[in-house]
């Protein structure tokens, strides 16, 4: 038993396996990929100590596959990768989605496309990771920004997955993955745990695939004793494969529906000094530790500089952009790709905003000069004070 | 760690209590199987245990031995956010290319130990460069050239005056095989007494 509130110095990517654990991954299927290599590693020291069960699978495709297999049991699963494996397990990925199991797969993101460069950061996977499987599917997305984050976000991303019987992606960057830094260890009793809801009536009127468009139906396990029909098709209420425009247009609705009717559960995100700023820096994952930075030497400069940091990626956060949008301030958004999630900022800026990306796609991490250099070439928008009435 | 650092490290160790900036900014550079890795690990942990944030990066090649190494340390009593040093406030060096590629890059009151058999030039700067036999120490007094890295871990320990020598101690127990623990003490006592020459 360890200490409570115990510190210790952790790798992004061991504390994602302690707080897998923690919150009750029994289950891990995986192929070895750096930088997510020592999520593999430390499940497999410690799954089989807590009664879990650690499999090497033959590559990425296998391994999703596994960790649906073992959730659609009742157990917690979770899989670990990079770019080159996170692609393969698209269709797996969609397959989840569509036949609602909870998952969690990490995706500690490396340079690609393909193989790329394996042990150089990147945030180049953001738009495939909400749409790299095919179809109109929902998608939760988190970024954590520090190895204590890592553990909060791992512990949650089991928890959405439960909560809505869905796939969740804990999206990692590879300095997050590798640094070493103190992490605050919660005591794993007072954690708040979410478990899949499960049948409570009888097995005539069970519909593990019914309910309403914003409605997360009961699941049994395997073994239960309720009768189980699993299929990627379109199905109905209990499973089997349909071909109803009505039954196809129900589910794909309440597929997206019951996540995106939930979005202020899922979605967080953190803001700093932004009350007083003429401008924002919105960032996340290892990008944003490089804009605090800057910010803070901004800030230092005399310049009002505020950050936007999420940790919910999808659904994309609107409400943070809206509120900084409505007041017309420039927003700088650097990522370490050539521009993705800067889309989604423009979307909701819609103009009102000016919206500057920032890419930098060499491998390296962002420096707080180049972000700050970036910040003061901001040209805000002109006022819009006008526009904008008191009290409504 | 207030920012004043105008005492001279080389000449007198023992008054060498002199306060490093806040963060401090440490790198530990060589060859790949030097264990320098290993080292950022044990003194981030060390200082974690005293209190302070800490945070270790590094950055190696494929291979597993030779290439260049390089590990990272920060120090605060503040939150840490961009992770790697930019101007580092110490450095080691056990090799002459580590030495020529980083010594350029340290602060202007620097302390920089470097190994004194493998590093045969030292550029010139500003810095204060101690140069110490630690490679030749941890091969023929200890008999095995693996703990250099703990033995340099003492020494720059000794000469920058960081953490208490037991944190040090309880650190470098936690992450070496327990066989080689009384090995491991006796490097970094060795690399302790280099300072004191």
């Amino acid at each position: 038993m360890r200490e409570l509130a115990e510190v210790r110095l952790m790798q992004g990517n061991e504390a994602c396996v302690q707080a897998a654990l923690d919150a009750g991954v029994r289950f891990f299927g995986g192929y070895p990929i750096t930088p997510s290599t020592e999520i593999a590693e430390g499940m497999a020291e410690k799954l089989p100590a807590l009664g879990g069960k650690f499999i090497q699978m033959e590559d990425e495709i296998a391994s999703i596959a596994s960790i649906i297999g073992a959730s659609l049991a009742g157990v917690k699963s979770m899989t670990a990768t990079s770019g080159p494996g996170f692609s393969l397990m698209q269709e797996n990925l969609g397959y989840a989605c569509m036949t609602e199991v909870p998952c969690v797969i990490v995706n500690v993101q490396r340079g690609g496309p393909s193989t790329g460069r394996p042990t150089a950061p990147a945030q180049g996977d953001v738009m495939q990771a909400r749409w790299g499987t095919h179809g109109d599917h929902p998608a939760i997305v988190l970024s954590p920004w520090s190895a204590q984050e890592t553990y909060t976000l791992t512990v949650k991303a089991v928890n959405l997955s439960e909560r809505f019987r869905t796939p969740v992606i804990l999206l990692m960057d590879e300095v997050v993955a590798h640094l070493r830094e103190g992490v605050r260890m919660p005591d794993p009793r007072q954690l708040k745990l979410i478990e899949r809801p499960r049948p409570q009536g009888g097995r005539e009127n069970y519909r593990p695939f019914g309910g309403a468009l914003d409605e997360v139906p009961a699941v049994a396990d395997f073994g239960m004793g309720y009768r189980c029909n699993v299929t990627g098709l379109v199905h109905d209420d209990v499973g089997h494969p349909s071909g109803s425009p009505q039954v196809t247009n129900d589910l794909i609705r309440r597929l997206s529906g019951k996540v995106e009717a939930h979005r202020d559960e899922i979605i967080d995100y953190e803001l700093t000094q932004t009350g007083d700023a003429d401008m924002v820096i919105f960032a996340y994952g290892s990008t944003a530790r490089t804009s605090l930075r800057a910010l803070k030497l901004a800030r230092a400069q005399g310049l009002k500089v505020g950050m936007i940091r999420p940790t919910t990626l999808w659904p994309f956060p609107e409400k943070a952009i809206e509120e900084v949008a409505e007041r017309g301030i420039p927003i700088l958004v650097p990522e370490m790709n050539l521009g993705q999630l800067v889309l989604e900022v423009e979307r909701i800026a819609k103009g009102r905003s000016l919206v500057q990306p920032l890419s930098r796609v060499d491998g390296e991490l962002f420096n707080p000069d180049e972000i700050l250099e970036a910040v003061k070439e901001l040209k805000p928008v002109k006022s819009r004070k006008s526009s904008k009435k008191e009290g409504i | 760690m207030p920012a004043d650092k105008s005492e001279q490290v080389q000449q007198n160790p023992e008054q060498m209590k002199q306060t490093w900036p806040d963060p401090l900014q440490i790198q530990l550079s060589g060859s790949g199987g030097q264990g320098l890795i290993l080292a950022g690990i044990i003194l981030a942990d060390a200082a974690l245990s005293e209190g302070y944030n800490a945070i270790q990066t590094q950055a190696y090649g494929p291979e597993a031995r030779g290439g260049a190494s390089r590990a990272e340390v920060i120090l605060s009593s503040d939150l840490i956010d961009y992770p790697h040093v930019q101007r580092p406030d110490i450095l080691l060096a056990l090799t002459q290319e580590a030495c020529d590629k980083y010594l350029p890059s340290v602060s202007k009151e620097a302390l920089v130990i470097v190994d004194s058999l493998l590093v045969e030039r030292v550029p010139e700067t500003q810095a204060n460069v101690l140069q110490l036999p630690i490679i030749q120490t941890a091969k023929q007094d200890l008999g095995k050239e693996m703990v250099a890295n703990i033995v340099a871990l003492g020494a720059l320990n000794r000469a920058a005056a960081l953490v208490s020598p037991e944190a040090l101690e309880k650190a470098v127990l936690k992450r070496v095989p327990k066989a080689y623990a009384d090995l491991n003490k006796k490097a970094l006592e060795a690399g302790e007494k280099l300072v004191r020459l």
